[in-house]
């Protein structure tokens, strides 16, 4: 991601409550699809089965409290980021759900108030943590990337991060 | 200033005097764990490029989430990782038939020491803090990234101490104390942070027990946890961020159950009323091991299973199951009606072994009651301790192991 690119904007699709799991974000039953790409099928197939036909690119899941709770499955944050969420906004995020989103190079962001509602246009700055309601016209504050996870954003993930540092290095 | 566990941990491994809360440090990793989903990592590994993994010696792949294979494309799986394993040299795999649930298996080869800093491809990798290591929970990606150069960044997180004074009375256990406290504390009621528990009753507990509540204390969000072990030590001046005592006499006086569908919505067994229950299991890494079968092979002696209940129970390794047949506990349980599946997952991660169907109910000593965990979206799963779910499959409805022991 450039400089520019740190900035996203989109719609969001769905408010979610708080305490959203990794079950509700993708069920366990379909944790043999290595294949990140396919994962998309099934984004929250048991609990919110229509939301992925209303998906558009870029769109914003706006969560609660402690989004991405339970297990470390990858597949979750794959599941958001290839179905082609543009980011994830929630009042705080389970830790190893917020490092598998960087790591898979999804935008993920820690905002204590945001107000908005399904449809509302969304602008977020990742840098200097800042998300406005086009809509509303509204502007809240969000906490700024560390910027390790910037780094990793930027390369697109940790794989292309990893690859182009090794293949430097010769190892 | 005097360190936490945790901080005394990374600051060792990230190779400084001291390190505080919030601090980001790149720390070595000891010991890097993971099951099924190696075959992700190994893709992850694969796409980054390198030959060589950073130490074959220092990783461990257990297969247990779906064993024996259930499916050709889980034993395609399983066949790719077996030829990883074989080409980079990782001596450390159990397979099928070897080994058992990733966690048991990783704590009875003695592959964790105190100290170390361990991380897993699970997130109740917390376990292993029952043991002294700083043990968290990572992505598949995240682990290529192990594989690759042997560490990991991780922000130092800030500790939270727990103190346990008090006595367990009659049918209750490490699962009710921790269970009671992730209904205290909430499902984000330690998100980000060290747990440190300690205090007299749990220095009477066993190593299982203990195991017990670094295993749940995932499911308050904690990144590691540790129960008190010989070899280290917390600073006498550790600053904590919070200390919270309990006293298990008067607060958690009686069995602790975790309705559904979310594991902090406790409440004590006698505000249950009546739960009919259509399954029990009794297994998992939290509560699939000997201590757990031998109160269940109590409570189920001269007992049949409930007609409108199936008890399906999981040894969490071959030598648990091994042991559980030398000393009568899998007669006795067998004797009453239950099904011995395979040491390994089984239905807790809701994939094979034990699904529910549509309006069932079951009683699980697992550690997750989401929404379809265990099977149907419109199934319901209840947490409690091994003890409970004997009874509760014996009385055919969530029980107290007093009303069929007595
Ligand atoms: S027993 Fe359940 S919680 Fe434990 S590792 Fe297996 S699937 Fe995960």
């Amino acid at each position: 991601m450039s400089e520019q690119a740190m900035k996203l904007r989109g719609r969001v699709v769905v408010v979610l409550p708080d305490n959203v799991d990794t079950d509700v974000i993708y069920p366990g039953r379909y944790l043999n699809i290595t294949d990140r790409e396919k994962t998309a099928e099934h984004l929250f197939e048991l609990a919110y089965p229509d939301l992925r036909a209303a998906l558009q690119p870029g769109d914003i899941i706006l969560g609660g409290k402690n989004f991405g709770c339970g297990s470390s499955r990858e597949q979750a944050t794959a599941a958001v980021k290839f179905s082609g969420v543009g980011a994830v906004v929630a009042k705080s995020f389970a830790r190893i759900f917020y490092r598998n989103s960087i790591n898979l190079g999804l935008p993920v962001v820690t905002a204590q108030a945001v107000e908005a509602r399904a449809g509302d246009e969304l602008e977020i700055d990742l840098l200097a943590g800042r998300i406005a309601n086009l809509t509303t016209g509204a502007v809240f504050d969000a906490a700024p990337l560390d910027p390790r996870a910037v780094e990793l954003l930027e390369a697109g993930g940790l794989i292309p991060y990893l690859k182009r540092k090794h293949s430097y290095s010769g190892s | 200033m005097g360190m936490t566990l945790a901080e005394k941990i990374l600051a060792r491994a990230s190779g400084r005097a001291t390190v505080t809360p919030d601090q980001v440090v790149v720390a070595r990793v000891d010991l890097a764990l993971s099951h099924e989903n190696a075959d992700l990592v190994r893709k992850s590994f694969k796409e980054i490029g390198v030959a060589r993994v950073w130490d074959p010696d220092k990783i461990v792949i257990i297969l247990d989430h779906r064993v024996p294979a259930e499916s050709e494309k889980t034993a395609t799986t399983h066949k790719a990782i077996r030829e990883f394993v074989r080409e980079q040299g990782i001596r450390n795999f159990y397979d099928v038939g070897r080994g058992g649930i990733c966690h048991q298996v990783l704590a009875e080869n003695g592959h964790v020491q105190p100290g170390m800093v361990v991380v897993g491809t699970d997130s109740h990798t917390t376990t292993h803090g029952a043991f002294g290591a700083f043990a968290a929970g990572i992505g598949a990606t995240e682990m290529a990234g192990v594989w690759t150069e042997g560490e990991l960044w991780f922000k130092t997180p800030a500790t939270m101490r727990i103190e346990v004074d008090g006595e367990f009375a009659e049918w209750v256990s490490a699962k009710d104390l921790i269970l009671y406290i992730i209904g205290q504390l909430g499902a984000d009621g330690a998100d980000y942070r060290a747990v440190e528990f300690d205090g007299p009753a749990i220095r009477r507990l066993s190593v299982a027990s203990r195991m017990v509540l670094a295993n749940l204390s995932m499911e308050m969000g904690a990144k590691v946890a540790f129960t008190p072990v010989e070899e280290i030590a917390p600073d006498p001046g550790a600053h904590y961020e919070r200390v919270i005592r309990i006293d298990a006499t008067r607060e958690v006086a009686e069995p602790q159950i975790a309705c559904p569908h979310a594991v902090d919505n406790v409440k004590p067994l006698s505000a249950l009323g009546n739960v009919p229950v259509e399954q029990a299991v009794l297994g998992s890494c939290t509560n699939g091991r000997l201590e757990d079968f031998e109160i269940a092979a109590r409570i189920l002696a001269g007992c049949r299973v409930h007609q409108r209940t199936r008890l399906i129970v999981i040894p969490a390794s071959q030598r648990i199951y091994l042991e559980a047949m030398r000393l009568g506990y899998i007669q006795t349980m067998v004797e009453a009606g239950a099904m011995v599946n395979p040491p390994g997952c089984g239905p807790c991660v809701g994939v094979h072994q034990g699904i529910l169907a549509a309006g069932e109910a079951c009683v699980s000593s697992t550690n997750r009651n989401f929404l379809g965990r265990m099977g149907s979206k419109d199934s319901r799963v209840y947490l409690a301790s091994p003890a409970v779910v004997a009874a509760s499959a014996v009385a055919g409805r969530i029980a107290h192991p007093a009303e069929v022991t007595a």
